[in-house]
């Protein structure tokens, strides 16, 4: 009896110090302010914690999804994926392509409601040159810039960007055309900063709420590292969004890591909308498209295999071939990657535009209406087995046993797998070499592999983006691709008319499919949980969920 | 009792600089480097990169200048979360990781003890029996499998617990379960079997003889004894409860060190690996001293040397 007292006392002592050591509750997310249509927040998993918000060092698509709701850059990208006056209203071209003219709306603010002018995007422009600030994508979005060798070097002021003196044109001189220049300027790095607030706190200004300054629809009102960032309508924006469209008050980013962790917080409609969803429940999820709530869309990225050009048997455009067409890219999207990828026979993917129309509907007009790989599996096989024999290894015979590297993730090892077993009806061996992550993408670089898992999201919809990661001198090219050839047709492709400049990239990757450059397998999608009630948001390509319209009816 | 806490004080530091060597040198040996991402950003900014944080220089000159800034007591900046300090990112998180950690031991102590107790009291019957079932049971399940049951039921099916974060006392409900299952069964089973062990004493069966009743038995002469193993496991228990539990963190999304600790080695956040493991030997080590201490306390045979 006593024992039992005794336990039941120890009980109530640490039910008590667990009471006591929490805090108070948090209030509820949805209220709806009374004779409001809307509810004052809405609740949404886009990623885990983002490693910065400084638009300048963000390199991660789930930083960047926070940028386009917290910043405005000189032009938008609308619902269409056209491009649209931002912070800027309008901006002319100089014929000969190199000098851009951006003219600043009036009555720009900041977020703490201060001014904001075409000088705070040059010095923004020439922040992010600098290479004491090392951004991880300065190269790509200013590299085109008049002086960023010197720039590049420290010498800032040599980037040839210039404010008007009123602060209302912003003039930008280009070292080569770049016809996409427009899309570049849209990018979520180059989002404004505001000089007094980086200079006085240094990087730490992105880390607190108190020195988050923006001009985008939304500002930052708490950032609890780990957990979530409560964004709130920002009172003081002008800008190309519609200002009247705005109408929810906050915006909760839940930083989920765990993805039965997000389905739980949508389940539990905690959440609206999560981005994590754990691939085993995605066969019990109806499909938009059926009138359910699981969403697939496309986004600018290929998922693909690199072999290394360099080495044995992979030298040999004939092996490359065999080992491109051996594979059931079908039954790999759809089977392996349960329908969340699209399968791949171009390079190129859908969603990326073109000078008219998408890029890959005009590279099958090129082609005699065909994508560069079959559709057809088993004709591919049969090709594929030639093609072997023809570079001297008749059913396999004599071929090397291969090794392919992959870091353990998503489909990764489910799709070495799966080349395992298609290699093997070409009488071809392959090991797996599973790989940390950390460790994966520096030895891919360095070229210390034989085939390896790859891929690409494309930061701009301009097709050179991709592709140029076959030019024999990019950083990304793991494969050591060499084509004098293909280094031509990309140079050419780097001019002022937009017609041409498409011309050669179509010119390019179909050298690189002739080629077999390396080996595309899937097209990536977003796919997505979305409750009914979240109204107005979209996904664009990009792999970004705007946010900025979103609201929920108030019950 | 004054120069012991000092020796053991010093061999701790000792032990705490050792571990701090041997992790830096160690971890610099590991490929791959802490600016990697899908997409190589480009040389020139790498080597911005490592200028800025000092990675460029020879690693014994990197190492005097991170034990220097250590003995100030600056840990650093992250090389990941840019803008953001090692001891901001330690100082903000290890409160909750310790307020959870805590908790878990103080329910694992209220109910493991009690349940030990009653299991050998009962020793061989129903209730040991049903006991011990429950205890392996806890043992065996890794608390990954039991976090993401609990989410699935009380978080996501039944939803009467909330899922995110700690900001309530029902928060702490699921993360505490998950974390407190282990220890609770293993504390029970040390418990049973160390009472089991008192009670086969000499000096019990004297207590007996002199026809004390087993209640008093048990608690005045057997539990007191019986006791010391379970709090030699409770200081490495804490430790490895702060930092072991990154998977509890992760599905709860709870803001506490054991992700960073998981995730700055994945990351190759020098800094932060230094950070956290020079905080979790710490911990270990200072547990390991006041347990010690305790013992002077609990068993005054004792003799602290």
């Amino acid at each position: 009896m006593n024992i039992k007292k005794l336990i039941a006392l120890i009980m109530a002592v640490v039910m008590v110090v667990c009471l006591s050591a929490c805090g108070e509750t948090t209030p509820s997310d949805n209220g709806g302010e009374t004779g409001s249509k809307y509810a004052d927040s809405i609740t949404v998993q886009i990623g885990p914690n983002p490693e910065t918000l400084d638009p300048a060092l963000n390199s991660a698509v789930d930083g960047g999804n926070m940028l386009i709701t917290l910043f405005e850059t000189l032009l938008i990208i609308d619902q269409d994926n056209k491009v649209q006056p931002g912070q800027a209203e309008s901006y002319t071209v100089s014929k000969d392509g190199l000098t851009w003219t951006f003219t600043m709306r009036d009555g720009l603010k900041w977020s703490d409601g201060s001014e904001l002018n075409a000088k705070d995007f040059e010095y923004t422009f020439k922040r992010i040159a600098d290479p004491e600030l090392a951004a991880p994508y300065g190269e790509t979005v200013v590299g085109m810039i008049d002086g960023f060798d010197k720039a590049s070097e420290g010498d800032t002021d040599a980037l040839n960007v210039k404010a008007s003196e009123d602060g209302k044109t912003l003039t930008v001189v280009l070292a080569y055309p770049c016809s996409y220049f427009d899309k570049i300027v849209a990018f979520g790095t180059m989002s404004p900063v505001q000089k007094a607030t980086v200079e006085a706190n240094g990087d730490a200004w992105a880390t607190s709420p108190d020195t988050y300054v923006c001009n985008g629809p939304y500002t930052i009102k708490e950032w609890v590292p780990g957990e979530r960032i409560v964004c709130e309508k920002n009172e003081n924006y002008v800008g190309g969004w519609d200002s009247e469209k705005i109408v929810t008050k906050t915006i909760n980013f839940l930083l989920l890591e765990d993805s039965s962790a997000a389905y739980a917080a949508y389940t539990s409609g905690e959440a609206l909308m999560i981005k994590d969803v754990p691939t085993e429940e995605i066969p019990s999820l109806t499909k938009a498209a059926d009138g359910g709530d699981f969403y697939v869309d496309t986004i600018l990225g290929t998922y693909y295999l690199s072999m290394n050009t360099q080495k044995a048997p992979f030298d040999n455009p004939l092996v490359r071939k065999a080992l491109n067409l051996a594979i059931d890219r079908a039954y790999v999207a759809d089977v392996i990657m349960q329908g969340t990828y699209t399968p791949a026979y171009n390079f190129m993917g859908p969603g990326i535009v073109d000078a008219e129309g998408m890029f890959i509907d005009n590279a099958k007009k090129d082609n005699g209406g065909k994508t560069y790989i079959s559709e057809d599996f088993k004709a591919n096989l049969a090709e594929a087995k030639k093609a072997l024999a023809e570079a001297g290894y008749p059913n396999g015979e004599g071929f090397p046993t291969i090794t392919y590297s992959t870091n353990d993730a998503g489909y990764h090892v489910a799709v070495a797998e799966y080349l395992q077993q298609a290699y093997k009806e070409l009488g071809i061996t392959l090991n797996i070499d599973k790989v940390e992550w950390a460790s994966f993408t520096p030895l891919r670089r360095a070229g210390e592999y034989e085939m390896a898992r790859n891929g690409w999201v494309m930061d701009y919809n301009d097709p050179s983006n991709m592709l140029e990661l076959l030019t024999s001198t990019n950083g990304n090219n793991d494969g050591k691709y060499s084509s004098a050839e293909f280094d031509a047709a990309i140079e050419s492709s780097k001019c002022a008319d937009t017609a041409d400049h498409f011309k050669y990239l179509h010119e390019a990757e179909k050298i690189a499919a002739a080629d077999y450059a390396n080996i595309p397998v899937a097209y990536y999608n977003d796919f997505w949980l979305q409750s009914p009630d979240l109204q107005g948001s979209w996904h664009s390509p990009y792999g970004y969920w705007y946010l900025q319209y979103a609201y929920v009816e108030a019950k | 009792m004054g120069k012991y806490i000092l020796k053991r004080v010093l061999m701790g530091l000792l032990s705490i600089f050792i571990v701090a060597t041997l992790t830096f040198f160690l971890m610099n040996l590991v490929p791959g480097g802490p600016f990697v991402a899908e997409k190589s950003i480009s040389k020139a900014a790498q080597e911005a990169l490592a200028a800025k944080y000092g990675l460029d220089k020879p690693i014994l000159e990197r190492y005097a200048t991170y034990m220097t800034d250590l003995l100030k007591g600056d840990m650093g900046i992250s090389l990941r979360q840019r803008g953001r300090t090692v001891n901001d990112i330690i100082f903000s998180k290890l409160p909750v990781s310790m307020g959870l950690a805590g908790i878990a031991v103080a329910v694992a102590l209220a109910i493991g003890i009690p349940l030990g107790c009653i299991s050998a009291y009962n020793r061989g019957k129903f209730f040991d029996n049903f006991i011990i079932v429950l205890a392996t049971c806890g043992i065996a399940i890794p608390s990954f499998i039991s976090s993401v049951l609990l989410l699935y039921f009380f978080g996501a099916k039944l939803a009467i617990l909330p899922t995110i974060g700690l900001n309530s006392a029902l928060h702490y409900v699921m993360p505490v379960t998950a974390l407190a299952i282990y220890p609770t069964a293993y504390i029970t089973r040390l418990m049973r079997s160390s009472l089991l062990d008192v009670m086969g004493q000499d000096y019990i069966r004297t207590a007996r003889a002199k026809g004390l009743g087993t209640f008093k038995i048990i608690f005045k002469h057997a539990i007191r004894n019986a006791i010391l193993p379970v709090i030699t496991y409770v200081g490495p228990m804490l430790a490895s409860l702060m930092t072991g539990s990154f998977v509890v963190e992760k599905i709860f999304t709870i803001p506490g060190l054991g992700r960073e600790f998981i995730s700055s080695i994945s990351n190759r956040d020098y800094t932060m690996i230094m950070g956290t493991t020079i905080i979790l030997a710490t911990f270990i080590i200072t547990a390991n001293v006041i347990v010690d201490i305790l013992y002077k306390v609990i068993d005054p045979r004792i003799k602290l040397k």
